[in-house]
């Protein structure tokens, strides 16, 4: 069951990625690309975990947790530039 | 004893991450999780001004509980919602007086409000009195804001700011 | 049993982040836009999430919870970027469907 199912869910959040990706490159204001990145990453996560049960290897956790963190480090960094003009006060 | 734990609820919540962590339950790993979780609001002391007091235990677990339910239903509430297009929203701002004052409770507010059915919590205004939230899809503005009121903020006052007093 | 239930979280998980993302491109304006990444998304995520370590848990016959630390921190910290992404964009004038609330107290009102 399992073999039929992870192929529909790669095959989804392919398509979510692509979606995102659309947004990104389309604008039309800062805070939409920021939002767009924003999600690209949460759907990066989705696609790592996905992986690390096809694969069945817990290595790629790892990588997920790291990508969660610096994801919205970054996230947190591009809002207050656009709040403020400043990143370090 | 104050200066040396300054911050019990941080050492066990840390503690418990680390034991996440490593993903792994051995003698070893427990006590240098409580080294950890003791040394680390023992040096950022200077940064944790408020101490944070739970008032009120059992509102907190029955939140916790209204939370989770309410992140699932909110969910499907927004994927209906996208589902059925963007023509039949009716998107709003709605401005939501809070009764709550310290920040632990406001910020512990707006992030239930953005993770529940079709709010997201926009901005607190300069003077910490209203919470500008941004709603998909509402007809009546005020049933929102009582049911805001009424569903998440007075149990959080509960818990963090009057404990058994009113409510 | 757990096959089933497995392959029913990953599918779930995958939907949600695929509407997610299908808000993101569809809708019309900005704070609309935010709101199926904040939840949808973060719902999904947590759901394959939380598969992964069913599925490591059984397979390897000792409990795994890592992968519960990295749900934890996904839904705390989407409310927190929402919350600044719709401050951003209120502050830049982000063009919107509502109407725009007034703004109080704020330290630098824009002159209208």
């Amino acid at each position: 069951m399992l073999i039929t199912v992870i192929p529909i869910a790669y095959a989804l959040v392919t398509l979510a990625l692509a979606l995102s990706f659309w947004r990104l490159l389309k604008g039309p204001d800062a805070p939409d690309r920021i939002l767009a990145l924003d999600t690209l990453y949460v759907n990066t996560i989705a696609l790592l975990v996905l992986l690390g049960i096809h694969l069945g290897n817990a290595i790629y956790f790892e990588a997920a947790l790291l990508i969660a963190m610096m994801g919205f480090v970054g996230t947190v960094a591009l809002c207050k530039y656009l709040l403020r003009g400043d990143i370090i006060e | 004893m104050r200066r040396l734990l300054p911050h019990p609820l941080l050492t066990l919540t840390l503690a418990l991450l680390w034991l996440l962590l490593v993903n792994e339950l051995s003698a070893g790993h427990l006590v240098l999780g409580a080294v950890l979780g003791w040394l680390i609001p023992f040096v950022t002391s200077p940064f944790w001004p408020e101490r944070i007091r739970i008032r009120h235990l059992p509102t907190l677990l029955h939140y916790l509980g209204i939370l989770i339910v309410d992140i699932v239903r909110g969910s499907f509430h927004v994927a209906r919602l996208i589902l059925r297009g963007p023509a039949h929203l009716r998107p709003a701002f709605v401005e939501v007086p809070l009764a709550l004052r310290t920040d632990l409770a406001i910020s512990l507010l707006a992030n239930t409000i953005s993770l529940t059915p079709g709010t997201v919590s926009a901005q607190l205004s300069g003077d910490r009195r209203t919470l500008i939230v941004h709603t998909l899809d509402t007809g009546d503005t005020d049933a929102l804001v009582a049911e805001i009121k009424q569903r998440y903020e007075s149990p959080l006052r509960k818990i963090f700011e009057t404990g058994d007093e009113s409510c | 049993m757990t096959d089933i239930l497995l392959s029913l979280l990953i599918l779930t998980g995958a939907a949600f982040t695929f509407i997610g993302s299908l808000g993101l491109a569809r809708l019309r304006d900005f704070y609309t836009r935010l709101h199926g990444p904040t939840k949808a998304t973060t719902l999904g995520v947590g759901c394959l999430l939380i598969a992964s370590a069913l599925y490591f848990s059984v397979r390897d016959e000792g409990i795994s919870l890592h992968e519960v630390l990295v749900t934890l921190f996904l839904f705390i910290t989407a409310p927190v970027s929402a919350h600044l992404l719709a401050k951003a964009a209120l502050h830049l004038r982000v063009k919107s469907l509502a109407a725009v609330p007034r703004q109080r107290g704020e330290p630098h009102e824009p002159a209208e």
